[in-house]
Parts: structure tokens; C-alpha cells; sequence
């Protein structure tokens, strides 16, 4: 084969004359180099030719950059002709005839008005959340509440099946990190407390904390992160496949067919999922305490039997129903906010983990404001 | 009927297969099939659903993985080759997708640019002159380039995915089921745009279709896919001869005459 693209110009009376010769392919590194130079060889010149009888290959990205130097060529007054093309060549040449494309037009704008602006429409939009987040639970309740009224529509299989998903496998992840947590405030506590003398309130610390704040919100945020996520992509990719669409044209209801069964078990999962957590920092607890600071488990469960009453216990299970609406309320909406592309779908999964561990932690400090009020 | 003899493959065809079995589980999809592509035509691929069509596509390009047998693609067994040989041939073949496969967060002209971008070294001038001239080969007008995929009707996705399978000029062009999902006229028209191209830069085309308008429009050669293997190729209006019942009932159904008539009047 005749590899790199090259060319003699020669010059006469008559015009100039380029003989190409060699591979004019879109590979070849020389290409636009080459093409460059047919203009400024023989840019003056009244009238060029370009002889394409010895060219080697040629595909389209060749033609072009061999017919854009003979337009410029055209265009600087000579007159341009090309000779010698092979049948192909001349129906490629022919084929990826040199045209100016427009160039897509682009608003000169200032970087910090752009940043303003995106500041503003970020800020609109998380009042526009708060809005449609309002209207989605309403329309979420209704359709439960419309449930539970005619319980013959109300999803069994649905709802069993995401308790499976949502509950039960998240067991051991759910007893894990709190047993490891539990164990960890237990240490610290114990560590911190040494230097008063006041090693046995590690138990009193571990125990409101565990129960009040730590199991709840650790299993939520674990959820959020789990199982939200499972839910804005499942409803998301159902999103872009249309099978929504097909859901809606079937005269049945994404909300109760979709999202009602996934609130439901989140619902039930959550306050079940935070019972196990309790017990496991409970558990953690107590294994740091024997081993750390020598308190053997039968006196740390007789400290802590005395230090919390059953509305410390209760004050974090109650919460847990919330967290799980807020979380299957934030990974719904966005999963059904999914667009057409896998970028948007990616974005929303985002979107739903973040939102949801945010407002976890909001509604945690409200109700730890209530808790306090009440004198919970 | 088995067109091919037990020869060893071709290297001078554009794809040459010989007895590649494929399977999954104990379900043999492709038993012992011989092929050869010549190039430059335009090969049509016919069959029933499930007779592995697609599945011969997908590993002739290497995206489904062979019990047995072996395919030259261009000259060179891919799986038997090393991975950066392997990529050179895979950048003379372009890939027309049934649903467009065309990348969703980019806009269409940067969906051409893409492979141009990862193979080339272009001045983004150029690159971006070439993509619009694949998008105008495609036959879409100008304001499309700046489109993002979801934003394009179902025949200009298919037109855009075409300008992306010819970014690198391929030898050999795939397409499956390139005109599924148009509506007559647009397919028609994608017929003459193929024909043209194909003309024009001398392609090879593989193409899988049920589109019998297509078959007679374009194709040189028709390959009919039974039970794993070829079981009759040859030019349309031969295979439409032939005294199979499937391809009887295939060409000589109610649209099969409509389609033939149409091209013999």
C-alpha cells in the first residue's frame, strides 16, 4: 500500500498542478497537515489542479480535507478543477463535497452571572421540592388510605416481596454497624468518663444514646442509602423504558401499584430494622464494657434497666416510621422525576440518597426539639 | 443446501465463519455455521425469531463468546489475536444497533465525535466539520447536530446511530434491523441512503432485517438462518424460488408478492 498522504506542485503558465499521491485517510496523522499545505503551495496561483489519479485510499475524511483546500483555494479567486479521479474517489469526493457548517451559536456569558443564576434556579427549586414533596405525600396517603378501604386492591405480593428487599436482608448489615457503634460509644464513654471517675455512666451513655438517637438514625441513613437508592433506580429505569407510561395506559396507578407497596414496607421495615439495631448497640455495648472496663453483662443490663424507662426506648422506635416515609417518599418522586437518559438517572439516584439522608437527620433534630418540649 | 463447502475460511472475504457452534446452557443458538461475506455487497440476513441472527451479529463482533469454529473478520480471527490488533480491526467495523444504542448524555454531534475523539488525532475543527458531514451523509439536517438522543424522533435516532457507525469510514458496515420501527417512507428512504453510501465508500454491509422491501431493495445476497445454521443463501429473487417451506412461506407470503412485484414492475 502507498501509506503516508503526500503531493507535488508544480507550476506552469497554465497553473499550478498538485499531484496527490498516497493514502488520504482519515488514520493517517499527516492528513490536515498536508491539506494545509496544498493551499499555501499554491495559494496565488489563477488556476489549480488537483490530480488524483495516483491516490492510494481515500475515505471520506480524506475527500473532505482535500475538497476544503480546493474551496479555499476557490475562494482566495483561482480557478480549481480536479483530474485523474477514479470512478470511486470521484462519487466519494462528490459525496463528502465541502460544506461551511454553521457554527452552533454561543451566548457570550460572565462566569459569575452564570453562577448567580445557577444559585437562583437551585434556590427555586428547593422550594419548588418542598411544593411537589407536600402534593406527593397527600397523593400517597389518599391512595393508601383508599387501600385500606377496599383492602381487596391492596398489594400483598407487592408489599411482602420489598419487606423481603427492604427488611429482612438488611438484617445483618443493619446489626453489624450498630453492634460496631454501640461497641465504639461504649469504649469512649468509658475512656472519657475514666478521668471523673464516673466509668459506670459509660452504660447510661450507651444506652439513651443507642436507644434515643444512634439506632434510628444509623439504620435510616443505612436505608436511605440501600434502599432508597434500589427504589429510584428500579422506578427510574421503569421511567425510561416506558413501562410507567404502560402501568398508566392499563388504567392502573403508579401510585398504588409502584409507590404505595414500597412506602408500606418501608413503613414496616424501618421500625422493625431499628428494633434490631437497638439491641445490637445494646450488645455491642455491653461486650466493650466487659472487656474494656470489666463490667460484667449482668450488671451492665441491671445499670441500664435502671437508667432508661421505656420512653427513651419508645422515643427512638416512634421516629422510625417518619424516617421510612420521608426516604420512600424522596426515592419515589425522584425515581418517577427520571428523564430519558442514563446521565439523568444517575443524577436522581444521587439526588434521592443525599435528599433523603438530609431530611433524616432534619426531622431527627425536630424531633429531639419535641421530645425535649414534652419532657418525653 | 449448505452453500459452503468444508473449506478453510476465506481471508480475502470481508467476514468468513466457519462451523462456529454457540450455545447457552444446553441450548445450541448457532450449530456449525459456515459463511462468507464478500466485499463490497450488501448481505442480508433472514430468519425466524429466535434462529440466531442476532446472535450471529453479536459474535462475528466478539460480544458473545464461541464454543467452537472460527471467523475472520477482515482477514483476522479477533479471539485469536491480541487485544490492541484485536481493536484495530474492531475500528473498521462500524455498528448500526436495532434501538440506536447512541449515548444518552451526549448531544448527537458528539455522539459521532465520540469514537473520533477516542481514535484519531484531529484538530476539533476537523472533528467537529467530519461529524456534521457523517450527520448530513446520514441525512440529517443541520439542527440536529446539537440535539441530545431523547430529543429525536425514533427514524432520526436510527439516521444519528448511522452517522456514528460511519465516524471511523468502516469497511464493513453492520446493521440490525436497520429499518424496524420507520415508517414505510422512512425506511425507504434509509434503503436509498444505504444504497448510496454503500456506492459511495464502498462498504461491506452485514445487515439483519425482516424488512422484505429492504431484502429486495438493497441486498445482493440473502443468507436464510434455520435450526443454527445458514440454510440457503443467493440473491433474493433465487432464495424467493426455492422450494423451503419456511422461505416459501416467507417470501411468498402476502407481503413477500407485494414486495417482489413492487420490484419487478
Amino acid at each position: 500500500m502507498s501509506g503516508a498522504p503526500t503531493f507535488t506542485a508544480s507550476q506552469d503558465r497554465a497553473g499550478a498542478l498538485l499531484a496527490l499521491a498516497g493514502d488520504w485517510t482519515i488514520g493517517a496523522r499527516e492528513l490536515e497537515d498536508r491539506a494545509d499545505a496544498l493551499v499555501r503551495e499554491t495559494l496565488g496561483a489563477r488556476a489549480v489542479t488537483f490530480d488524483c489519479s495516483s491516490i492510494g485510499k481515500l475515505d471520506t475524511g480524506g475527500a473532505w480535507t482535500i475538497d476544503r483546500a480546493l474551496q479555499a483555494l476557490a475562494a482566495a479567486g483561482a480557478s480549481v478543477a480536479y483530474a485523474g479521479a477514479s470512478r470511486e474517489h470521484a462519487e466519494l469526493i462528490e459525496a463528502a463535497r465541502f460544506r461551511a457548517f454553521a457554527a452552533p451559536p454561543r451566548a457570550p456569558r460572565s462566569v459569575l452571572l452564570d453562577y448567580l443564576a445557577d444559585m437562583g434556579a437551585a434556590m427555586r427549586m428547593a422550594g419548588g421540592d418542598v411544593v411537589v414533596g407536600v402534593a406527593f405525600l397527600g397523593r400517597v396517603v389518599a391512595t393508601v388510605a383508599a387501600a385500606a378501604a377496599r383492602p381487596s386492591r391492596f398489594r400483598r405480593t407487592s408489599v411482602s416481596h420489598h419487606l423481603e428487599q427492604f427488611g429482612v436482608r438488611s438484617v445483618p448489615i443493619i446489626a453489624l454497624i450498630n453492634f460496631l457503634v454501640g461497641g465504639i460509644v461504649a469504649q469512649q464513654g468509658i475512656f472519657q468518663l475514666a478521668s471523673f471517675g464516673a466509668q459506670p455512666f459509660a452504660v447510661d451513655l450507651v444506652g439513651i444514646l443507642v436507644l434515643r438517637e444512634l439506632g434510628v438514625l444509623l439504620t435510616s441513613i443505612m436505608m436511605a442509602g440501600r434502599s432508597g437508592s434500589a427504589i429510584t433506580a428500579e422506578i427510574g429505569s421503569m421511567k425510561m423504558r416506558e413501562e410507567i407510561d404502560a402501568i398508566v395506559v392499563m388504567g392502573l396507578d403508579p401510585m398504588e401499584t409502584l409507590v404505595a407497596p414500597r412506602a408500606i414496607a418501608l413503613a414496616l421495615a424501618l421500625p422493625l430494622l431499628t428494633f434490631v439495631a437497638d439491641m445490637a448497640g445494646l450488645f455491642g455495648g455491653a461486650l466493650v464494657a466487659w472487656s474494656y472496663a470489666g463490667i460484667p453483662p449482668v450488671v451492665y443490663f441491671a445499670r441500664i434497666k435502671a437508667a432508661i424507662g421505656v420512653s427513651t426506648f419508645l422515643s427512638g422506635l416512634i421516629k422510625a416510621p417518619f424516617m421510612a416515609l420521608v426516604i420512600a417518599l424522596i426515592a419515589t418522586r425522584e425515581g418517577l422525576a427520571v428523564g430519558g437518559s442514563a446521565e439523568s438517572l444517575g443524577r436522581r439516584v444521587t439526588e434521592s440518597v443525599v435528599k433523603a439522608i438530609f431530611m433524616v437527620i432534619v426531622i431527627d433534630g425536630l424531633f429531639a426539639v419535641f421530645f425535649a418540649a414534652i419532657d418525653f | 443446501m449448505n452453500p459452503a463447502a468444508p473449506a478453510p475460511p476465506d481471508p480475502a472475504a470481508a467476514i468468513s465463519v466457519r462451523g462456529l457452534v454457540v450455545a447457552f446452557g444446553d441450548k445450541r443458538v448457532l450449530d456449525g455455521l459456515d459463511l462468507d461475506v464478500r466485499r463490497g455487497e450488501v448481505m442480508g440476513f433472514v430468519g425466524p425469531s429466535g434462529s440466531g441472527k442476532s446472535v450471529l451479529t453479536r459474535t462475528i463482533l466478539g460480544l458473545v463468546p464461541r464454543r467452537s469454529g472460527e471467523i475472520l473478520v477482515l482477514g483476522r480471527d479477533i479471539a485469536r489475536i491480541s487485544r490492541p490488533e484485536a481493536a484495530a480491526v474492531e475500528r473498521r467495523l462500524g455498528v448500526l444497533f436495532q434501538q440506536g444504542a447512541l449515548f444518552s448524555g451526549l448531544t448527537v454531534a458528539q455522539n459521532v465525535e465520540a469514537p473520533m475523539r477516542e481514535h484519531l488525532r484531529l484538530s476539533p475543527r476537523l472533528r467537529g466539520e467530519l461529524a456534521r458531514l457523517k450527520l448530513a451523509l446520514a441525512g440529517l439536517p443541520d439542527d440536529a447536530a446539537d440535539k441530545y438522543p431523547a430529543e429525536l424522533s425514533g427514524g432520526m435516532v436510527k439516521r444519528a446511530a448511522l452517522a456514528r457507525a460511519l465516524a471511523l469510514d468502516p469497511e464493513i458496515l453492520f446493521l440490525d434491523e436497520p429499518t424496524a420501527g420507520l415508517d414505510p417512507i422512512g425506511a425507504g428512504e434509509f434503503d436509498d441512503l444505504i444504497a448510496t453510501l454503500r456506492e459511495s465508500l464502498g462498504l461491506t454491509v452485514f445487515m439483519v432485517t425482516h424488512d422484505l422491501d429492504s431484502l429486495f431493495a438493497i441486498c445482493d445476497r440473502v443468507a436464510a438462518l434455520g435450526s443454527g445454521r445458514v440454510i440457503a443463501v443467493g440473491p433474493p429473487r433465487e432464495l424467493a424460488a426455492s422450494g423451503d417451506a419456511w422461505l416459501s412461506a416467507y417470501f411468498r407470503g402476502k407481503r413477500g408478492r407485494a414486495a417482489a412485484q413492487a420490484r419487478t414492475g
